[in-house]
Order: structure tokens, then C-alpha cells, then sequence
């Protein structure tokens, strides 16, 4: 067959090699590797079909605007170019130059839909409250808010009591300060100010007025002389897991609203003098929300809003945007394949008895062993480098194609992105090398390079969240956490779920733990290489 | 053909791999099913959405892949041995051969998968009450007297034996055991991974109902039978459809190919 024909000739280059120049053992081991390689033809086949699907198999995804089914859908922008959600009611007067926004708040309630409510989450508004029940989203949020303008996606800062999560100081969308602990009501009311001077807003919190904390600082490059400034309430989407199994989970929840109370409004600075309310976002936004209110009497304000103002990540409820970890779904595809081919790199060996061959000439197995990892994993790493290369721009592309809107990640990310791929599966075919030569048997070996690589991932669906996530920590499937594209953010209310692209470990952690995996097999294949006979 | 089964059992039976792969895939199976079912709560006052008989029987996932060796080392070791070349002079009647191997191998793994099911019905009834999946909670203790609980048992054991076929028919195509594996876990496994990623709904449920491991585990499924994307009998004859079209390939290659 075609294995032993170009086998042989590469175990007669590495022994001339070997004979002829003795120093330069190693790099005439890699020589020989490399023709056996390069030589056999089913694994050059091989590793041009792991290249493809790579690159193809996400091609299969094809897919529309998130959870709305209506053609083209764009995601507002934040200051730093990620995609944000800002949908919220805003109860504001225009703040020229420098001042300060004093309130308290006195309650915090909302309503909230069943569970059992059922059916898709669909951008736009909700007029209909029938079928909510009262209870606050752990992130309803309400308090006093410093913004560039109104259009979504616009510099604020902003302090607020949550339903869960007690005092924030949030600004520009992702950054999150927590303040003072605990749920606000009459018998223990939150005071909040924002001070603005310059580029820098400042925020403070109080228990009874008098005694001030600050809580943050806030810079943002460039704000406007004149910003709009006020009061302001927003309740996220609820969202709720009913079932799970194998790739498919039912979601359900809906829209839901938060009301607060407001009063002992201190404005300094030079305020227009009269309020207004609206729904920033517009009713028919692509963050789902129910239109807002407010009523004022005697300074006390009762503000109403719905919606979020925070990062819009892939996986959220309300996200219209889809990750571009889509694109790299294929990797899955291309794994398979490079584990078969880094296990029969050796087991090849042991089947046609080539392995004493080999060793004849070279009888410092370790290195023979160290060379063959190295050409695996270089080569893996050559081919995974230029599938993911090309696989990532043209997916963005056939996505955005097909109508979707991809969440922005950095330049940066995007090279994390095609370097840790290449590498996770490079790593993870000396791995499967290494388990080849401890297991011998090709069905055996194969088999089990797949399972901890790729099944975990898949149980997390499976499985209960707990031991699949334990899983995703302590298995060489771990490594997929360099394909993490958006970072966790915990002001968001949601499940990071495997499926959505969030892993347990951070991106170089994860890839650690497949490289220990590997480097440890491959000790333990290298010390019974020598042990064992071939 | 009666001598063809019986050469095939003999061969199976006499190496080694066979019964301990067989042995093990009843203790994985029943091992995964109870940690899976010793993880999971049902928190007073929660909305549980699990499907107990469904729970109990995860471990079928891994037991499968146990199943898909065994399978396809009783054709790939023939191979690898050159054996295939003496078998065939024995029993020039090729078709039949692959037909006796089918036969022995459905046989072993009907066998060791009722093991493994029985197991794990056991050990989700004795574990999952003390976790909060209780007859008041609307979570009856499992036993095989209830219908679908019987059907997703009886299905399981079904389901792990096509997978066996599936197995042997692709072992019977590429004839390289640890390529016809990777075909096999990639036949497995690749679907669920894209149907778990692609968010539009039409795409998902075809993905789920031509997979042939999505589609065959609907018949675990007793609760929300609704929402399944086949009926559970029909998921199982996706699957058998598989098992029987690389069967059939296999054995189309298994006449027209020399050994």
C-alpha cells in the first residue's frame, strides 16, 4: 500500500543520514519524519481535508439576524466599537458644561412574564402587559444618568441601584463598579450624584445624603460641552432555559419593565429647567422592550423603562448580533481529522512493523519520538494557520451575506483567534501522536485522542451545567477556551454558555491545559518507547 | 451461513478485545448514567426541565463509542492481520460474511447494551429521588412498567446495536480501523456540535433530524415529546437508515474491491 512504499524510502534517508553525519542527529530526524510524511499519500489527502472543512463545514451554518427573522439587522456601536445594547426610558434636560445631578431613591419594582410564557423573543416593543407578574430582573437598573446624546450607542456614565446587585457606577457600556451593597426600598433609600467635570465624571453614593462615598471615576475622551443629563430606568430581557438536550435548548421569557421611585432631585450647573421623557432606543429597536414612562409631581418622580444598557455579546437575550466564533465551528471538523492522522503517524508504524526500521537506525528513541511530535505538530500548525486564515474572513463574509451582524471583536482578537486555533490543533495531533504510541492500536488510540478532545464539548449539553463545565476545566478540551471571541462580562444576567462561545477558563488558560495534557502523554509515550519493546 | 455466524463468532469470541470492550461499555454506560444522574437537583421551587429516563440514560453516549470499537475492530483487525485474505478464501460468498459479522456483532452488543440500560434505569430510579426528582414534584420513581420509560429503554439498547452496524458497515468501506473510527465519531459528533451553534431554527431542527445520533437519541426522550424534531420511532429509523445505507455501501465495497 501507499503507507509502506513512501515510509520505506524515509527510513533509508534517515539512516544514510544518521551514519553519514552523526552530530546532526536531530535535524535528520526530523528529515526523515517529515518524508514519511509528506510521502504517505493518504495523509497529505488527509490533511488538505481537514483544511477544508475547516473552512467549509461552518459554511453549512448559514444563518439569519439572530432571533429576528427580518432581512438586514445592524447593533448599535460603543465608544470602544463593541456592540452594545442601549434601549432605556430617559427622563433628561440638556447640562451645559460642568454640574452635577443629585437624587434619591426610594423603592426599585418591575414586572416580569412567567416562565412558562413560551415562544421566540422578538426585537420591537410590547404593548400588552397581560401575562406579567411583579418581581425585578436581578439587572433592572434605575438612577441618574450623564450622556453624550440620545442616539444608542452614545459616551454616558451612570449610577444606579439594581434589582440584585445593590449601587453600581456603570460607563461607556462595559465598565461595571459595584457601590453600596444591597436592595434599596423606603426604610433604607439609596442617594446617587454624578459630577461632571470636563472629560471626567465622577460618581458618589450615600446611605442618608450626608455622608458620601465615591465609587468610581469616569473619563470620557472628547464628551460634548452640552450632554443630556436626568433620570433614567431600564429592566433586561428575562430569559429562561426549559429544556435541553442534545445541540438544542428551548428559551423562553420576554421583555420586562422596572419602575422607580425618585425624589430630592439637586441639579447644579446650568440646566435647560424643563424635563422630557422618551424611550431611547425607539418602541421598534433591535433590543426588545415595552414602551416606558414617567410622571412627576411635587419633585417626586416615578420613572418606568425597559431595556438594558450594557455590551451586546453573542448569547444574550436580547443580542441581534451572532459571534464570530461561528466561523471557526469547523475546527471541530478539522480536529477529527488531524487526530486521525497524528495517531496513525505511529500506530502506521507499529501496524507494518516499519517501527523497528526506524528504531534500527535510529536507536535514541526519545528523539525519534520528539521529531515525529515536532513534524506533527508543525505541520498541523502550517495547515491549521492558513485554513483559519481563510475561514475567518470568508465566513464574516457569507455571514454578514446572509444578512446577519457579526459582534466587532479587535484586530487583536481576531489574530488570537487564527494563532490559538492553528495551535489548539497542533497540540491537540501530538497529542493524539503521543496516545498513539502509548495505546499502539490505531482504533483504540483514535478513539480516545477524540473523546477528551471533542466530546466534553459536546456533553455540555448533555450534562448538567456543573459537570460539564468541570469538564471544560480539567479535560484537553479545554483548549477550545482560546476560541473564546467576547469576554464574560458579569453585569450581564445570562448563562455564557458553551454553545454561545464562553468557556470556564480564559483563552491561554484553557490552551495550558491541553498543552500539559499533551506534554504529558508525551512524556509517558517517550518513557515506554524506551521501556517497552517495539 | 449457518458456519459463516459460526466462524464469525468464533473469531470474535476468541479475541480478547471483544468481551472486555463489551463488558465495558455496560460499565461506562452505567457508571456515566449515574454521575450524570447524582449531578443533577431539582431545587424545591425551581422549574425542573429534565427528563429523568433521559438523564439516566446519558451514559449511552459514551457507551456508544465503546460499541463503535468493538464494531470496527471485527472488521479493521481482519485487515490489519491480513486474515481478511484467508477469511474470504474460506468463504468466497462475501455478502454473507459481512451478514455474519452483522449478525454476531448486533447479537454481543443487544446483549451487553441491555446490561448497560437495565443498569441505568436502575441507577437513576435509586438515585435521582434523593435529589429532588420526586413523585411530588411530578417525578415518579423510573420503572420499565411505564411505557415510554420502557420504549426510551428498549430504544437504547436498539440504538447502541445500529450504531454497531453503522460502525461495521464504514470499518467494511475505508478497511483502516483508526479511519474508519474518526468517520464514525466524526458521523457521531459533528452534527450535534453544528446543530448546537447555528441559531436559525429551520436549519437546527433538519441538522437534528438527519444526525444520526441526535435523531436516534430522540427515542430516550419521555417527556416534551412535542418539541422533539422526529418522533421518537421515527428518530431511530433515521438512524437505522444510516446503519443500513454503510452497511450497504460497505458491503458493495466489501464484493467489488480486491482484499
Amino acid at each position: 500500500m501507499t503507507a509502506s512504499g513512501g515510509a520505506m524510502t524515509a527510513s533509508g534517508g534517515a539512516m544514510t543520514a544518521g551514519t553519514i553525519a552523526p552530530r546532526g542527529g536531530f535535524a535528520a530526524l526530523l528529515h526523515a519524519e517529515w518524508t514519511k510524511f509528506r510521502t504517505v499519500r493518504g495523509w497529505v489527502i488527509a490533511m488538505i481535508v481537514a483544511a477544508l472543512a475547516t473552512v467549509g463545514f461552518g459554511l453549512l451554518g448559514q444563518d439569519s439576524c439572530g432571533t429576528v427573522n427580518n432581512a438586514a439587522c445592524t447593533v448599535p456601536l460603543g465608544p470602544g466599537g463593541e456592540a452594545v445594547a442601549d434601549s432605556f426610558y430617559f427622563v433628561r434636560q440638556p447640562l451645559a458644561g460642568d454640574g452635577s445631578i443629585t437624587v434619591r431613591i426610594t423603592s426599585l419594582t418591575g414586572l416580569i412574564p412567567n416562565p412558562s410564557a413560551g415562544g421566540h423573543v422578538q426585537a420591537g416593543s410590547y404593548q400588552n402587559t397581560a401575562g406579567l407578574h411583579s418581581g425585578v430582573e436581578p439587572w433592572s437598573k434605575a438612577g441618574i444618568i450623564i450622556k453624550e446624546s440620545t442616539s444608542q450607542g452614545s459616551a454616558y456614565a451612570a449610577m444606579m441601584v439594581t434589582g440584585a446587585h445593590g449601587v453600581r457606577m456603570q460607563y461607556d457600556y462595559t465598565a461595571d463598579i459595584a457601590g453600596l451593597p444591597d436592595a434599596v426600598s423606603a426604610a433604607s433609600p439609596r442617594w446617587l450624584r454624578l459630577t461632571r467635570s470636563g472629560d471626567t465624571i465622577t460618581g458618589y453614593d450615600s446611605a442618608d445624603g450626608t455622608a458620601w462615598t465615591k465609587v468610581g471615576t469616569a473619563t470620557l475622551p472628547g464628551l460634548a460641552p452640552t450632554v443630556q443629563a436626568g433620570l433614567f430606568a431600564a429592566s433586561p430581557l428575562y430569559s429562561h432555559t426549559v429544556s435541553a438536550s442534545l445541540g438544542a435548548s428551548a428559551v423562553t421569557g420576554g421583555p420586562t419593565l422596572a419602575t422607580a421611585a425618585l425624589d430630592h432631585v439637586g441639579l447644579r450647573g446650568h440646566w435647560a429647567g424643563r424635563w422630557s421623557g422618551a424611550d431611547i432606543g425607539g418602541q421598534n429597536g433591535m433590543y426588545p422592550a415595552r414602551p416606558g414612562s414617567f410622571r412627576q409631581s411635587d419633585g417626586r418622580f416615578t420613572v418606568t423603562g425597559s431595556g438594558d444598557i450594557a455590551p451586546d455579546v453573542p448569547g444574550t437575550a436580547g443580542s441581534g448580533g451572532i459571534g464570530i466564533g461561528q466561523a471557526l465551528i469547523g475546527t471541530f471538523a478539522g480536529l477529527i481529522v488531524v487526530v486521525v492522522v497524528g495517531t496513525m503517524f505511529i500506530t502506521a508504524e507499529y501496524r507494518r512493523g516499519l517501527i523497528r526500521t526506524t528504531l534500527t537506525a535510529s536507536p535514541r528513541r526519545g528523539q525519534v519520538l520528539a521529531a515525529k511530535a515536532a513534524v506533527t505538530g508543525l505541520v498541523t500548525f502550517a495547515i491549521g494557520l492558513v485554513a483559519t486564515a481563510i475561514a475567518l474572513p470568508v465566513e464574516e463574509h457569507h455571514m454578514r451575506q446572509g444578512g446577519s451582524f457579526i459582534d466587532p471583536v479587535s484586530t487583536l482578537t481576531d489574530v488570537r483567534l487564527i494563532a490559538g486555533t492553528a495551535a489548539l490543533l497542533a497540540v491537540a495531533a501530538i497529542l493524539a501522536l503521543a496516545i498513539g504510541t502509548v495505546i499502539r492500536r490505531s482504533a483504540v488510540a483514535v478513539t480516545l485522542a477524540i473523546v477528551v478532545t471533542v466530546v466534553p464539548y459536546i456533553l455540555t449539553t448533555v450534562l448538567p451545567a456543573g459537570l460539564s463545565q468541570w469538564l471544560l476545566r480539567v479535560t484537553p478540551a479545554a483548549g477550545f477556551a482560546v476560541q473564546q471571541a467576547y469576554p464574560k462580562y458579569p453585569q450581564l444576567g445570562m448563562d455564557y454558555a458553551t454553545a454561545s462561545g464562553y468557556y470556564p477558563l480564559a483563552p491561554w488558560a484553557g490552551f495550558a491545559v491541553l498543552c500539559a495534557w499533551a506534554a504529558a502523554a508525551l512524556g509517558l509515550a517517550i518513557f515506554l518507547l524506551r521501556r517497552r519493546d517495539a | 451461513m449457518s458456519a459463516s455466524l459460526h466462524a464469525e463468532w468464533t473469531k470474535l469470541r476468541t479475541v480478547s478485545g471483544t468481551s472486555s470492550l463489551l463488558a465495558a461499555t455496560a460499565a461506562v454506560t452505567v457508571a456515566i448514567g449515574a454521575v450524570a444522574a447524582a449531578s443533577a437537583r431539582c431545587q424545591p421551587g425551581a422549574f425542573c426541565g429534565v427528563d429523568p429516563a433521559r438523564l439516566s440514560l446519558t451514559g449511552v453516549q459514551v457507551g456508544q463509542v465503546l460499541v463503535a470499537i468493538m464494531a470496527v475492530l471485527a472488521v479493521g483487525n481482519e485487515y490489519s492481520t491480513g486474515m481478511i485474505l484467508l477469511t474470504l478464501t474460506a468463504m468466497p460468498h462475501r455478502t454473507a460474511v459481512l451478514a455474519a459479522k452483522a449478525a454476531v456483532v448486533s447479537g454481543l452488543v443487544l446483549a451487553s447494551g441491555t446490561v448497560a440500560v437495565l443498569g441505568s434505569v436502575l441507577a437513576g430510579r435509586l438515585i435521582l429521588p434523593g435529589h429532588g426528582f420526586t413523585v411530588a414534584r411530578g417525578f415518579p420513581a423510573l420503572s420499565l412498567g411505564d411505557g415510554a420509560v420502557l420504549r426510551a429503554a428498549a430504544g437504547s439498547v436498539l440504538y447502541l446495536a445500529l450504531i454497531a452496524l453503522l460502525s461495521l458497515g464504514v470499518a467494511a468501506m475505508v478497511r483502516e480501523s483508526g479511519v474508519a473510527i474518526g468517520v464514525v465519531l466524526g458521523l457521531l459528533f459533528l452534527f450535534p456540535v453544528l446543530a448546537g451553534v447555528v441559531s436559525n431554527a429551520d436549519w437546527k431542527r433538519h441538522l437534528q433530524q438527519i444526525a444520526p445520533m441526535n435523531a436516534g437519541l430522540d427515542i430516550q426522550a419521555t417527556t416534551g415529546l412535542h418539541s422533539l424534531p422526529l418522533s421518537p420511532w421515527a428518530g431511530l429509523g433515521a438512524l437505522a437508515a444510516w446503519a443500513a445505507g454503510t452497511l450497504l455501501a460497505g458491503g458493495l465495497v466489501l464484493w467489488r474491491r480486491d482484499a
